[in-house]
């Protein structure tokens, strides 16, 4: 396999009045050609800040420290004009907020061949043609009179799939999406979830799906990294992290999901606790304030990121920042039920 | 576009029949009248006077007279300057005022958003805080403080321009005073410029640009500036209002003949018909203007509805 995308000790920094903010703090991990990475994490939790520092687009107090290469190109510190080379045309992004992320005054045709016009230098005329195939693709009706239309004439759903088709132009290596159901409603969520798993079979692009709600990853992602504190607390394939999750945090995660399947109306369980202040982050586990297992070596020593059952065992496939042996066997912690049962019941699942 | 246009002007009507209703009783109750001087008239010469000018009827029924004549387009004799009809003064003294202060709108937005823009793509550096502090100048300086400071530096020790008058009617004459009127305008436009430029920077969609790896110079010019400057639309409506209609301090220093004077010394000198004249044209133009911000936002921003 090879990697599109190579992150290594990547850390976000951010300038503030009172103090620096530590939002990502040292995360590494590939992203390999076609690929699905679910990057799950509360909200704070740094996910966003991760990729808006591999895409060069942190706010003016924020820094980023370590490497990302894009096949091999080292993306951290390269100027602006070579990045604009790779970003929109190899590297395309989809935000949350697609209320706000289009030109309120450029038409949606403008918006959308001005990209294919900047990165294959196309004429406009060809660009529109290509702009209509990409809104056919995410099934926009009446895809022609859209190409005419400003964005506050369409729905919030609407423009999620236009930002998709956009970020899709140029049929990018990577598209990372951020968040991109989030702000909208439910049946929405559900129809622009389908048309990305629809798009992963279709286009060849190795997709980063960011979310706050492990239910989202289920049933696109191969693989999945949970955030926390600018960490990452747990990584594995789907089947692992909802099966057999190994983190406290994760495991909390999946507690707190909704869960179809029941009857009767139970109050949602919440991670009790606030996410870490990123200003004043512990020397130790980010988790320990929270976790229900928390014991004096995680006050004393940062757990780094092991194979999960092998100390010794190389990075791959299932790893937890955890100094617990096992969720299971907790040493020296006091019993957490409702974590336990949760953990129990997706494991029977 | 148009109905709107023509239901805003007819909207505007009775808003200019209040300002005129207004301003003649509140001026009519000020103590004094147009008559009252130094020397004592004796008091039937002044009987006569105030019959010829209706000014010994009821103050409602003058108020009926003068609008019944204004709706016809006769705004009265002047009372100080007794051989010209008010609209006389105000059609000769207008396109003065006029070009005066349409080269001063001009100066200040071609100059103000150009230091505007680069003061925010340099956002806390050298050049914004130059720009920024040269425009907490601009503000501050008083007209009548810059305008003599400008005619001493660039008319007097430099010898480079005319200090006042028309002169023979070319360009040079009107450099001073088009330039002294400007600079705190344009001290405006940077400020406003800036802060669009700078709130419309941060928005998501100038962030969505750059992830589609476009250059900096079309995130301005297509992504940024449009949004960036309604607030110097905004502005510029009631100030192009302002500036055409003369600027008293800037047409006394420059003895230059437009309409600004007439304000203050019509009022001073209970100049009744030639006050009511200037208010209802600059109330005019406020409408004019205030009408034309919208139609020009309109174009600027797609989701403004004309209903
Ligand atoms: N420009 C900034 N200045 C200071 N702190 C910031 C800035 N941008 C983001 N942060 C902080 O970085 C942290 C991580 O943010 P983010 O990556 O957006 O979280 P999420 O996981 O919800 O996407 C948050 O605590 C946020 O407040
Ligand atoms: S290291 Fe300790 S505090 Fe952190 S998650 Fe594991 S058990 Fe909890
Ligand atoms: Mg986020």
């Amino acid at each position: 396999m090879t990697a599109v995308l190579e992150v290594r000790d990547l850390k976000v920094r951010f300038a503030t009045p009172d103090g620096e903010v530590s939002a990502v703090n040292g995360v590494s991990f590939d992203v390999n050609e076609g690929e699905c990475v679910g990057i799950v994490g509360e909200s704070g939790s740094g996910k966003s800040q991760l990729f808006m520092s591999v895409m060069g687009l942190l706010a003016k107090n924020g820094r980023t420290l370590g490497s990302a290469k894009y096949r091999g190109t080292e993306l951290v510190g390269m100027p602006v004009k070579a990045l604009n080379k790779i970003r929109g045309d190899k590297i395309a992004m989809i935000f949350q907020d697609s209320m706000t992320g289009l030109t309120p005054h450029l038409r949606i045709g403008k918006q959308m061949t001005e990209v294919l016009v900047q990165h294959k230098g196309m004429s406009e005329a060809d660009a529109r043609k290509r702009a209509l195939e990409m809104l056919n693709l995410v099934r926009i009706p009446e895809a022609g009179r859209r190409l005419a239309q400003y964005p506050h004439e369409l729905s919030g759903g609407m423009r999620q799939r236009i930002m998709i088709a956009m970020a899709l132009l140029c049929e990018p290596e990577l598209l990372i999406a951020d968040e991109p159901t989030t702000a909208l409603d439910v049946t929405v969520q559900a129809q622009i979830l389908d048309l990305m798993a629809d798009l992963k079979t279709v286009t060849k692009a190795a997709i980063v799906l960011i979310t706050h709600d492990l239910g989202t990853v289920a049933g696109l992602c191969d693989k999945v990294q949970v955030m926390y504190g600018g960490r990452f607390m747990e990584t594995g394939t789907v089947q692992e992290i909802f099966y057999k999750p190994a983190h406290p945090y994760t495991a909390g995660l999946l507690a707190s999901m909704p869960r179809l399947t029941e009857e009767r109306q139970e109050k949602l369980y919440a991670i009790p606790g606030q996410p870490p202040n990123l200003q004043r982050l512990p020397k130790a586990c980010p988790f320990q304030e929270r976790c229900t297992y928390v014991h004096d070596r995680c006050i004393d020593e940062l757990p780094v990121l092991r194979q999960v059952g092998d100390a010794n065992a190389t990075l791959t496939g299932h790893t937890k920042a955890c100094h617990l042996v096992s969720l299971q066997n907790p040493v020296s912690a006091p019993h957490a039920p409702s974590i336990n049962v949760a953990a129990d019941e997706a494991r029977s699942a | 576009m148009l109905s709107y246009a023509v239901r805003r002007l007819l909207e505007a009507i009775p808003t200019l029949l209040v300002i005129v209703a207004l301003s003649f009783f509140l001026m009519h109750s000020a103590p004094g009248g147009p008559f009252d001087s130094e020397r004592v008239l004796p008091p039937e010469i002044e009987a006569n006077l105030k019959a010829a000018y209706n000014l010994d009827k009821p103050v409602w029924q003058q108020f009926a007279i003068y609008l019944g004549n204004a709706l016809q387009g006769d705004f009265g004799p002047s009372f100080t300057y007794k051989d010209f009809t008010v609209s006389e003064l105000i059609s000769t003294g207008f396109p003065v005022s006029l070009k005066l202060g349409l080269s001063a709108v001009t100066l200040a937005v071609i100059i103000g958003c150009t230091l505007g823009i680069l003061a925010a793509m340099r956002q806390n550096t050298k050049t914004d805080y130059t720009v920024m502090g040269f425009a907490m100048v601009g503000i501050t300086i008083p007209n009548f403080v810059m305008a003599p400071l400008l005619t001493l530096i660039f008319g007097i020790y430099l010898g480079l321009l005319p200090v006042a008058g028309l002169g023979d009617g070319s360009i040079r004459n009107l450099v001073l005073p088009v330039v002294a009127l400007a600079l705190p305008q344009i001290a405006i436009v940077s400020r406003l410029t800036r802060g669009g430029m700078v709130e419309v920077l941060r928005s998501n969609f100038v962030r969505t640009a750059h992830a589609k790896g476009l250059p900096e110079h079309l995130i301005i010019t297509r992504h940024t500036l449009r949004a960036a400057l309604l607030p110097v639309v905004s502005y510029l409506g009631p100030a192009i209002a302002g500036l055409v209609t003369g600027s008293v301090v800037i047409e006394q220093i420059f003895g230059l003949p437009g309409i600004g004077r007439y304000f203050v010394q019509g009022a001073i000198n209970r100049d009744y018909t030639l006050v009511m004249g200037t208010v209802i044209t600059y109330g005019s133009l406020i409408v004019l203007m205030n009408l034309l911000v919208d139609l020009v936002y309109g174009l600027m921003d797609p989701r403004v509805r004309y209903d």
